[in-house]
């Protein structure tokens, strides 16, 4: 038996088209910087490729994968940025953003303040906390004034993390600005009616600030997580200033100085592919990354997306 | 009935798409394709315009570089040579694969000679070379070596490193060099000078593996350890000297204390810096290249130092003298526009003797050929000279060529740090441990 389909009507079809054509500068820029770069990753991840030459070699470079150990450590120093400097970022942006929205004089100040760090350039911003925070530095001077022993920052693989997490957290000034924005725009009357309720500071923030502020906080969670999966300038520049390997023409540097702490998976993808020519490997890696995104990505949405609906049912 | 063709088609086009970027333009011509000019009548080659990529960037590194290029200049009048200061690795391998190739690139370190020999990234010299009669035989065998990989010599040797000891005479309180590991063991105990809290002032010799020059490519000539097997696999877990050369430098860490160690190197300055402790009288003893020579009589010219060879394993006399060498090579990309130009401008900055010592004097790094070495032109002062003759010496030896020459040392060096902080239980098993790594890597690369 056939099932014969009803052409649509050719008005519909012409609206189909011209939609078509007006998505089309998305729809050729999707297909070119995004299909086209993820089927190549995916292809070239079952080849041997120097960059050069291409060989296929089936499952080879994800069988790799399971004993490369310096994937593994990569691995878990970026989600240890991910599980703490992304939180740390966030809450840190949101208190100065809820404390300025308290100032009644100076806030324009302080907003510059606290904005201008995320103007520095990551390079010399990076460059320049490692010098503050070197053992004999003023951000260690300070401590050990105070009696307690201040920590080799970037040169104790225990606290090169702790250290690059200061340096997000000092560079929050755009996160702190969308905080910002979204505080001063929850009606007031909410937290008068609050307050003649009864709610106290903690409710309020709990019930009204949150709810409101929430899809801001959703923005900022997921893209502080693509971040920090994506993590690799600043921990790059700071291992190498750390190791004092500033400016070596030709000398090979085994990144995430000291004694791996600061590798990311990025950085030991770009080394795979740059350092080591082994670029189907490191597309294996880029894949491992892409998923990696995707699935936060969903569970926050999913998260926040309860936690919406669990808070639109209270109200 | 179209979508018969749509999807192979689609399928043709992502395949041909896919291919297409993973090689550059193969339109230019190959070297030994375009007409060479007789030995005495170098104006037979056509008039074009060269481009030379190089890696050199301070303001005198550059005059050398085109002093050096005046010479060809007159041998050629009719080749225009553009150079391009300050290239890295990176990009001379992002524009081959962009088609947008040099005539001629340069290189600061062989780490990368043998991946760019497999992979055609450089053209393979060999024709040209016995089409012109070069004798090889000019270059030492270390020389040789780092500039070929698998029978293929794809790029030549502009000027060498060689890597000897530094000593400061006042530190030294009149005690000779030391030659072996042990002599170097006892010197640095003597030279040290420590607060009453064991606080290090002034080192004798810093043995961290971490410190500067002292990687495992520049310190197992000091052994004569091994890195490959002759099948191409590792041999640091079987060659005993590696060991050898690992416990000598743990007992002597072990004698400072790691942390009081860790912490003195860390208070220094800067290797590139005009604080650098060597200078500062804060060590006695350091491994380091012979660009130190310059680097000193422009930063600290009142420093009172010697040089000489690197002392060497006890068991191994024979090798004092010896050293490692690596260097700056240059070569001719694929995908240059005028390949056999760019070979004779290769072939003159690599053997004409002239050339090799205008660069040397200026940039006080090793010159290559003999006749260079012999050059009565030569800067030479005693402590060049011991570089001189580290380079020559038939014991000094190379990092062998090797298409994951990176990673493998990326390798041991790691193990190496583990290991001096105390965090490796078993040598024999970290070093086989290396090994998996190297040897895992090697069947990844295709061998």
């Amino acid at each position: 038996m056939s099932v014969t389909h009803a052409a649509p009507p050719p008005r519909a079809r012409r609206e189909g088209r011209k939609a078509l054509l007006w998505m089309s500068p998305w729809l050729i820029g999707f297909a070119v910087f995004f299909v086209y770069p993820l089927v190549a990753t995916a292809y070239f991840s079952f080849h041997r490729y120097d960059l050069f030459t291409l060989e296929f070699t089936g499952l080879d470079n994800y069988r790799y994968f399971f004993h490369d150990d310096r994937a593994w450590i990569s691995i878990r120093n970026t989600l240890w940025l991910v599980v703490f400097m992304v939180p740390a970022q966030v809450l840190f942006g949101l208190a100065v953003a809820q404390l300025l929205t308290r100032l009644k004089a100076g806030a324009g100040f302080f907003r510059t303040v606290f904005y201008l760090p995320s103007l520095v350039p990551l390079v010399a911003g990076t460059v320049s906390f490692v010098f503050l925070m070197n053992p004999s530095g003023p951000l260690n001077q300070i401590i050990e004034f105070f009696g307690i022993a201040a920590p080799d920052w970037f040169g104790d693989r225990d606290w090169a993390k702790p250290g690059l997490t200061l340096l997000a957290m000092w560079g929050i000034g755009n996160t702190m600005m969308i905080f910002l924005a979204a505080l001063l725009d929850v009606p007031k009357h909410l937290y008068e009616a609050a307050a003649i309720d009864g709610a106290g500071g903690w409710r309020q923030f709990r019930s009204i600030t949150l709810p409101m502020i929430s899809p801001v906080l959703m923005f900022s969670t997921v893209t502080g997580v693509i971040y920090a999966l994506q993590y690799f300038t600043q921990a790059m520049i700071a291992s190498r200033v750390a190791a004092g390997v500033t400016d070596s023409p030709g000398s090979s540097f085994v990144p995430g100085y000291p004694e791996m702490s600061t590798l990311t998976l990025p950085q030991w993808l770009f080394h795979a592919g740059f350092r080591d020519f082994s670029m189907g490997y490191a597309c294996v890696l880029a894949l491992l990354l892409f998923a990696a995104s995707m699935i936060f990505t969903l569970v926050l949405l999913r998260q926040f997306r309860a936690f919406t609906d669990d808070e639109g049912g209270n109200r | 009935m179209h979508r018969r063709f749509l999807i192979p088609a689609t399928a043709a086009l992502t395949a041909a798409a896919l291919t297409a970027c993973t090689a550059g333009k193969e339109s230019a011509p190959a070297l030994g394709a375009q007409p060479k000019p007789s030995s005495s009548a170098s104006a037979s080659l056509p008039a074009v315009a060269i481009e030379l990529w190089h890696g050199f960037s301070a303001p005198a590194e550059v005059k050398a570089f085109e002093d050096a290029v005046a010479g060809f200049r007159q041998k050629f009048p009719q080749i225009t040579v553009k150079l391009v200061k300050g290239v890295q690795d990176d990009q001379i391998t992002q524009a081959v694969r962009g088609g947008k190739a040099p005539d001629v690139a340069s290189s600061f370190t062989t780490d990368n000679v043998a991946q760019w020999c497999k992979s055609g990234t450089f053209q393979d010299l060999t024709p040209v070379i016995r089409q012109d009669g070069i004798d090889l035989s000019v270059l030492p065998e270390a020389s040789r070596s780092y500039t070929e990989f698998d029978g293929r010599r794809c790029v030549m040797p502009l000027l060498a490193d060689a890597y000897g000891l530094y000593y400061n005479k006042a530190l030294m309180k009149g005690a000779q060099p030391p030659k072996t590991l042990s002599e170097l063991t006892e010197l640095t105990k003597k030279l040290t000078v420590r607060d009453a809290d064991g606080t290090i002032k002034v080192a004798g010799f810093i043995p961290s593996f971490e410190y500067y020059e002292n990687t495992a490519s520049h310190l197992a000539p000091m052994v004569g350890a091994k890195w490959y097997n002759p099948d191409g696999t590792s041999a640091i877990g079987s060659d005993p000297a590696w060991k050898r050369l690992l416990q000598w430098q743990k007992e002597l860490v072990d004698w400072y204390g790691y942390d009081k160690l860790d912490k003195f190197r860390k208070s220094l300055g800067q290797e590139w810096s005009a604080d650098h402790p060597f200078y500062k009288g804060k060590v006695a003893m350091v491994l380091d290249g012979e660009w130190r020579n310059a680097m000193i009589a422009n930063e600290a010219e009142d420093l009172e130092y010697g040089t000489a060879p690197l002392p060497v394993a006890d068991d191994k006399p024979d090798l004092y003298g010896s050293g490692f060498t690596a260097g700056t090579v240059i070569g001719v990309p694929k995908g240059a526009k005028n390949p056999q130009a760019a070979w004779e401008l290769v072939k003159y900055l690599t053997t004409d003797t002239a050339a090799l010592v205008t660069l040397s004097n200026a940039l006080r790094n090793v010159p290559t050929t003999k006749a260079s070495l012999e050059s009565p032109d030569l800067k030479k002062d005693a402590n060049f000279q011991t570089f001189i003759d580290i380079f020559s010496h038939p014991r000094t030896s190379t990092m062998p060529s090797s298409v994951n020459s990176t990673f493998n040392q990326e390798a041991i060096q790691e193990f190496m740090h583990q290991w001096e902080k105390g965090s490796v239980k078993d040598i024999d098993a970290g070093l086989a441990g290396v090994d998996k790594r190297v040897n895992d890597k090697l069947k990844l690369s295709g061998g």
